[in-house]
């Protein structure tokens, strides 16, 4: 043994061990291209790039955010993937490997971000969708109307009758919201992203006619104008709900599950709690944000229906009040409860879905599928006569509009989206986003990563996005020949499953490729 | 909720002073009511969600109180003659809570504090367990009225998890009673202030006169305001 290698033993005796935690990625500068001007020195905020006398160095760290290839002005940088290889074993994977090394040297639980990436199969890309011949004839939606209105709250209503049978009027008895498509932006919250994020996301859902979540952190004073499109979330860290924020809700929300963290509290680690942060959830400078596991006044159907009735109360009937949960395996009766509650809509979130921070093991491991989730929720709901009550609103992996038309065949009023969002924005599903330094300016707090973000930029890009899914939308029900997308939801007959377990169709009630009407 | 209704219009035809009499259980009276100047008086006992998001106004009520009083209330004050029962003041963001008797379990859960809107809870004689769990921000002081001497007027697992704020308690508390990330700590000038307008308050709210001998009370705060900082571990991994 080299003296330098004795002293580096004596100095950290465990870097051997943390060591054989490879890096995944690396920028690969092409140095004949490369004009030193450095700028991706500055745009990666995780450290990865240096300048070192007279070229790039790279220091380790990438997460192959893409960053600096988007911003390096003669594109000269690429991410390459790199070539280290572990023994190849077929169940200590890599993956598997990597985490018991951290762990063995961290002692912590392993948190991640953004929806799992476990290789479970897609269940939306087992299902196929039907299409209209001769015998029902396909609409052309370019020069027919075909509506994709939607409406989010109590689906009970009162008409009136003339003597003689004809209908003279009819009205909602109960507060109700309508959007212009199918599809809502989820809950993402002040604190897991930054206020340029949120402005851009709620400036969206005001340009589509629909609605976007608050998340749990309450609403800035500045985003009051969007009142009538934001879904104003209760969740048990109670962050932000005051007296005033309910009065600025389009609808309520009780949030009592995430599905990437279904039975998680949330946290919002101190360093992200900035000013702004701490005065819109009302709590001090720098201390962590916990939000409990349960909600200490809900411990039953009964808590839940008495906080149901509170929001309703509070709000004076005005807006519609729903209850998120995450799809867990029990889900068709628990949303059967929460039907009985008294919600007026329900938000399944499935485990796909994305998260600003969650452990690993439960983002990986715990919940269920949206598909699954949102087919059996409708098939008990409609079963027990409740499902005409309420709103079903589903999420977690909604990818495009081939799935949020899925999912609404599946049983949804309504597809809820997050992710997608945020892609149209930069963010590359880099599952980073709990360490607070974004390159993309999303999921942070530090001024000048926030700065990146344009809001109107990323108001006008998703914008685009939805309206073009919402185009699809009507091209597909044309191709169906349905003129209306509340024609399509639950209707799984219109869906066939062309995957490896047809044990999932049954389950969910969809019939298998080749299967025809009957 | 017909009663609420009825409440509401009054506050909204501009009514500075509601008196309700024969209250016999019916939930969510004065929820999300906002005029500062605003006084409830209720008689007889409400029931649940008694002031939930009170942003303002001042409830009184003569009897008892039931299941969470002043549930996630922004500012304003509810003072209860008798006891009341659990979670009161659940995420109580601002304003005071004053129990004449006693409180449940789960009093002053995740409690939070921003500037200065520093909420307090007192109350009179005991509590269950779970005094303050999660508890961010705020004061919460038991007095302990009418409990022997050598016996705790708090339950077991206070402050569970809280991060900011603190708890005083006039009696016995022992190490055991405290939850994870709770600690004992001496009074200081500070504490003794404080002790001192929220006992004041007290006093003239009920009629009452309190000892104030502050050999007896114990102050119970935060270990850390970043409990879990440590516990997690942030390496990148894929597949």
């Amino acid at each position: 043994m080299s003296e330098g290698d004795q002293t580096a033993k004596r100095k950290d005796p465990e870097s051997i061990y943390r060591n054989v935690i490879h890096e995944k990625f690396k920028p690969s500068i092409d140095r004949n291209l490369c004009i030193k001007c450095k700028r991706c020195v500055k745009e990666c905020s995780f450290g990865a790039l240096e300048w070192d006398d007279d070229g790039i160095r790279y220091k380790g760290n990438c997460v192959a955010c893409q960053r600096c290839v988007a911003t390096c002005p003669v594109k000269a940088i690429d991410i390459v993937h790199l070539p280290t290889q572990y023994p190849p074993h077929a169940s200590y994977t890599e993956r598997v490997r990597q985490a018991i090394t951290a762990q063995a040297t961290s002692g912590g639980v392993l948190l991640s971000s953004c929806g799992t990436d476990m290789p479970y199969g897609m269940i939306f890309d087992d299902l196929i969708l039907d299409s209209a011949q001769v015998t029902n004839p396909s609409i052309d939606p370019l020069r027919e109307e075909v509506e994709t209105r939607t409406y989010v709250g109590r689906r009970t209503g009162k008409i009136t009758l003339s003597s003689d049978g004809y209908i003279t009027g009819s009205e909602a008895t109960s507060p109700i919201v309508a959007m212009d498509m199918p599809l809502m932006i989820g809950h993402i919250s002040l604190g897991a992203v930054s206020y340029n994020t949120q402005l851009a996301l709620l400036q969206a859902a005001k340009n589509l006619h629909i609605l976007a979540g608050s998340g749990e952190g309450g609403l800035h004073s500045d985003f009051f104008p969007f009142a009538e499109n934001v879904i104003g979330e209760v969740a048990s860290g109670r962050f932000g709900v005051t007296a005033d924020y309910l009065q600025r809700t389009a609808a309520v929300e009780i949030k009592i599950g995430q599905g990437a963290k279904p039975g998680v509290g949330g946290h919002l680690p101190g360093e992200k709690v900035t000013e702004l942060i701490s005065s819109s959830r009302r709590i001090p400078l720098g201390t962590d944000a916990l939000s409990p596991y349960p909600h200490h006044d809900i411990y039953s159907i009964e808590d839940l229906q008495q906080l149901i009735a509170a929001l309703k109360e509070s709000t004076e009937h005005r807006v519609p009040v729903g209850v998120k949960i995450a799809a867990v395996h029990n889900v068709g009766a628990i949303a059967s409860g929460v039907v009985r509650a008294g919600a007026d809509f329900i938000t399944l979130d499935g485990f796909r879905g994305g998260t600003g921070s969650s452990p690993r093991v439960i983002r990986d491991h715990a919940g269920l599928p949206i598909e699954v989730a949102t087919a059996v929720v409708d098939k008990r709901l409609t079963a027990e006569g409740l499902r005409n009550r309420i709103t079903l609103i589903a999420g977690g992996s909604i990818r495009s509009s081939a799935d949020m038309i899925k999912v609404i065949a599946l049983g949804a009023d309504v597809a809820s989206v997050c992710t997608s969002a945020l892609i149209a924005m930069g963010c590359q599903v880099c599952q980073s986003c709990h360490r607070g330094v974004c390159a993309w300016g999303i999921t942070t707090q530090r001024p000048d990563l926030v700065s990146r973000l344009d809001p109107a930029i990323g108001a006008a890009r998703v914008t685009r996005l939805y309206t073009a899914w919402n185009e699809e939308l009507k091209e597909v029900l044309g191709a169906m020949g349905i003129d209306a997308v509340e024609s399509l939801v639950g209707n799984r007959d219109r869906l066939r499953y062309f995957g490896p377990n047809p044990k999932i169709a049954e389950v969910m009630g969809v019939k298998h490729v080749g299967e025809g009407w009957g | 909720m017909a009663l609420n209704s009825e409440v509401r219009k009054a506050i909204a035809e501009g009514s500075k002073r509601i008196i309700i009499d024969g209250v016999m259980g019916q939930r969510y009276i004065g929820s999300a009511a906002k005029a500062k100047d605003l006084y409830v008086a209720i008689k007889g006992t409400p029931g649940n969600d008694l002031g939930a998001f009170l942003d303002g106004p001042t409830i009184e009520v003569f009897g008892n109180a039931q299941d969470m009083t002043g549930n996630t209330m922004s500012s304003g004050r509810i003072v209860v003659h008798g006891n009341a029962w659990d979670v009161t003041g659940l995420s109580l963001r601002g304003g005071r809570i004053l129990v004449r008797g006693s409180s449940g379990f789960r009093v002053g859960i995740h409690m939070k504090e921003f500037g200065k809107e520093r909420p307090a809870i007192v109350i009179g004689g005991t509590t269950g367990d779970y005094l303050g769990e999660y508890m961010a921000g705020g004061n919460i002081l038991v007095l302990g009225e009418g409990v022997p001497e050598g016996e705790s007027p708090v339950g077991s697992f206070i402050g569970t998890g809280i991060h900011g704020g603190s708890i005083y308690v006039r009696g016995k508390v022992e190490k055991h009673q405290l939850g994870m990330g709770a600690s004992i700590s001496d009074l200081g000038a500070e504490d003794v202030k404080l002790l001192d307008e929220l006992i004041t308050d007290f006093e003239n709210a009920f009629n009452v006169k309190v000892e104030r001998d502050w050999s007896k009370f114990t102050k119970i705060k935060p270990l850390s305001s970043r409990p879990f900082t440590g516990r997690f571990d942030s390496t990148a991994i894929w597949n």
